[in-house]
């Protein structure tokens, strides 16, 4: 165990040391900084290979804080889930690291870019690595700020800078939830660590009484934000406005997984109400996002609402008790979701900054590399068998369709998203790539320089072959659960899919097949104008928070206007004038009135000193 | 027998004699003739009791008092002289400008 700890603490540290370093020393210097941060996150990444390979389990704690007999502990866990997600992690990470040299080559700020870059492999490792919940709340905050400091990268560009606080707040409101159900959760077990919590769990399965439901609702509150499920997603398109490599590093492979990488990680806590509302809000976004995606014309949106889409998909497969499934098409959605964020960067960059799918066409000569992996990362999204992608969704389809955990409308929500990923990756491609030249820059474009097509091949790779590695058995066995559900349904979910596939994939090429502007437009065009403007979520939701805003001030301005000002004040101002006016009376100026009432005084005072006497 | 009672009895009467007088006269003059009432109707009670109480401390007090009551009457009345002088009353309605 010592030497698998050993790696697992350099895997967390050598990014946080690149980072460090960065930032303290060599800002000035661009090539070492990317050198170092490339270093950095390549070492984390052969360490996390010997861990997955070594296949060491265990868990080593530091004490960090110790307040009477509550201990905040940092430490790294091994079992086969961390193992997984410190694969894809470091791994997507390391190709990106790589591809952004390339990408952000000539920007003036290239080594605060690195240093945000480690920063973010340090937060995102700490969470997978989380012995606690507590340490796994602290990183998930770090996660939350390095993600702040690379979307809002280029703070001179207004929506850069509104994405980032936007993006930072919306996760804040999952992550109080998050942390009240932590705080619940240490209240009703008296501890925090995943090993004990498990085992008492086992021991006492009403151990956190009637409150249970709640507790795993407050903690999928967190998911909620980072994993951006309805109604905390619309963070996530904004975010488009960091740089590609970032969208494809946190927003597609990695940060908007750790959500759905805690679910799994605390799936022994979340009872069965909160299980089947995870499910309902996991499948109501995969549907929500894949219809908005339909009608998105920037390349990276369509490409965001994709990820919120397969994102609701894993989070359904934790509602329906099917974690592996989850973890399984986690890993290769990683994979071939970072490669279509690359290849649409590659796009971006070949375009000058062209983000307008209308404004492609034709790029299928200009650039065949990025053609051609692209082309495999929308099949591989799609679900077309033998890619990745067709066995990690038919699992989540199987765990849908289970009889026993399953529940037949999530199936069939399940289904018409996947003939709509279908459809909308297939009007992307089909508009971006194929047809004619639509501006001026398309025709112009040239293929990305080799630092970036190189690690689309390398991520294609995984891509293919990801889909036959038995990730769901392992994971499922490594939580414990050994009749996870789906096996009896996965030839009927396979069929659905394929079908699924069929519909989307014919629809889209008699819609978008040479098609020079968006015929969905100008058949349904109420309902394109709804999806183009995104259901009119983002202004529904600042409407609200300006009416609650204003009705907030209203109260404040009432309180200090009547109560504070008005009663407290008027009460003290008026009370003193009148206490005065009263006492004015007195002073007559008449000696012979003062006479009196001394008298009255005196002889009061005298009958109270002698008068008990008798 | 004529007891400490009786001798208590004068002064208390004497004294508030006095004492209305201060409250209900209007002339100033009056109004320290009152206030003389009242210093010797205490003098009356300390002579009272030092003979009571075979003690020679009371009528030792009694000098003092007729003394300060002397240098009294002198300022006050000097007062009230240069007071009539001034406003041509000795009345006490007429003397309320110090009123609020």
């Amino acid at each position: 165990m010592t030497g698998a700890s050993t790696l697992a603490w350099m895997t967390l540290l050598l990014p946080l040391a690149s980072a460090a370093v960065i930032t303290l020393g060599t800002l000035k210097n661009h090539r070492l900084s990317a050198n170092l941060s490339i270093g950095a996150i390549l070492g984390a990444f052969v360490c996390s290979l010997l861990l997955f390979l070594s296949a060491s389990s265990g868990e080593s704690n530091l004490t960090w804080i110790a307040i009477g007999d509550f201990n905040a502990t940092i430490g790294v866990k091994l079992d086969r889930l961390s193992a997984l997600m410190l694969l894809v992690v470091t791994g997507v990470g390391t190709l990106i690291h790589w591809y952004s040299q390339g990408y952000m080559e000539g920007d003036r700020s290239y080594a605060r870019y690195f240093a945000s870059l480690s920063l973010f492999s340090f937060s995102m490792l700490g969470i997978v690595l989380a012995t606690n919940l507590m340490q796994m709340f602290i990183f998930w905050e770090l996660v939350g700020v390095s993600s702040y400091l690379l979307i809002g990268f280029w703070h001179e560009r207004p929506a850069a800078a509104d994405a980032c606080k936007k993006a930072f707040i919306t996760n804040r409101l999952g992550d109080f939830g998050f942390l009240i159900g932590i705080i619940m959760v240490w209240a009703a077990a008296g501890s925090l660590n995943f090993g004990l919590l498990a085992k008492a769990m086992q021991e006492q399965p009403e151990l956190l009484g009637a409150s249970a439901g709640i507790i795993g609702l407050l903690l999928f509150c967190g998911a909620m934000g980072k994993s951006a499920q309805f109604p905390l997603h619309v963070w996530l398109p904004d975010a488009m406005e960091g740089p590609t490599p970032v969208s494809a590093l946190i927003h597609a492979a990695t940060m908007v997984a750790a959500g759905v990488f805690m679910l799994c990680r605390i799936f022994f806590l979340l009872s069965p109400d909160a299980l089947s509302i995870i499910a309902w809000i996991g499948g109501g976004t995969a549907l929500m996002a894949a219809v908005i995606a339909l009608q998105q014309d920037d390349i990276k949106r369509i490409l965001a609402y994709s990820t919120l889409s397969q994102l609701g998909y894993m989070v359904m497969a934790v509602g329906l008790h099917a974690p592996g499934a989850a973890m399984f098409h986690l890993t290769t959605h990683a994979f071939f979701k970072a490669m279509l964020f690359l290849g649409a960067g590659s796009v971006i960059h070949a375009l000058h900054h062209e983000q307008n799918i209308w404004k492609m066409g034709g790029l299928k000569e200009k650039m065949p590399l990025t053609y051609r992996t692209f082309l495999y990362g929308t099949l591989a999204l799609c679900g077309v068998p033998p890619l990745s992608g067709f066995f990690s969704k038919d699992g989540i389809l199987a765990a849908a369709a289970d009889s026993h955990h399953g529940n037949p409308v999530l199936f069939g929500i399940g289904i018409l998203a996947a003939v709509l990923t279908t459809l909308y990756m297939g009007r992307l491609v089909l508009v971006a790539f194929h047809g004619a030249h639509r501006s001026e820059q398309a025709s112009h474009a040239k293929e990305s320089p080799s630092v970036m097509t190189v690690p689309l091949w390398i991520l294609l790779v995984p891509t293919l072959v990801a889909g036959f590695f038995p990730v769901e058995h392992m994971i499922n066995q490594t939580l414990g659960l050994h009749h996870a559900s789906g096996h009896a349904a996965a030839p009927l979910a396979m069929a659905f899919s394929v079908l699924a596939l069929m519909i989307g994939g014919s629809v889209a090429w008699s819609y978008y097949a040479g098609a020079g502007t968006d015929p969905l437009t100008q058949r349904f065009s109420g309902l394109s104008t709804l999806l183009c403007n995104r259901l009119w979520l983002d202004e529904i939701f600042s409407g609200m928070i300006a009416i609650t805003h204003e009705a907030v001030s209203k109260l404040a301005g009432w309180m200090d206007q009547k109560i504070l000002r008005g009663a407290i004040m008027g009460l003290l101002q008026h009370g003193v004038d009148i206490l005065g006016r009263g006492l004015r009376l007195v002073q007559s100026g008449s000696i012979q009135t003062y006479a009196f009432l001394f008298v009255v005084g005196v002889a009061l005072v005298i009958y109270i000193v002698l008068g008990g006497k008798h | 027998m004529i007891g400490l009672e009786h001798y208590l009895i004068v002064s208390a009467l004497l004294f508030s004699l006095g004492m209305m007088g201060v409250i209900l006269r209007r002339n100033l003059i009056v109004i320290y003739m009152g206030l003389e009432l009242m210093l010797n109707a205490a003098n009356l009670a300390l002579v009272a009791f030092s003979r009571f109480n075979n003690s020679m401390d009371g009528q030792v007090m009694v000098f003092f008092v007729i003394t300060v009551a002397a240098a009294e009457v002198a300022v006050g009345l000097a007062l009230i002289v240069a007071l009539y002088r001034k406003r041509q009353s000795t009345e006490v309605e007429d003397l309320t400008s110090l009123k609020l």
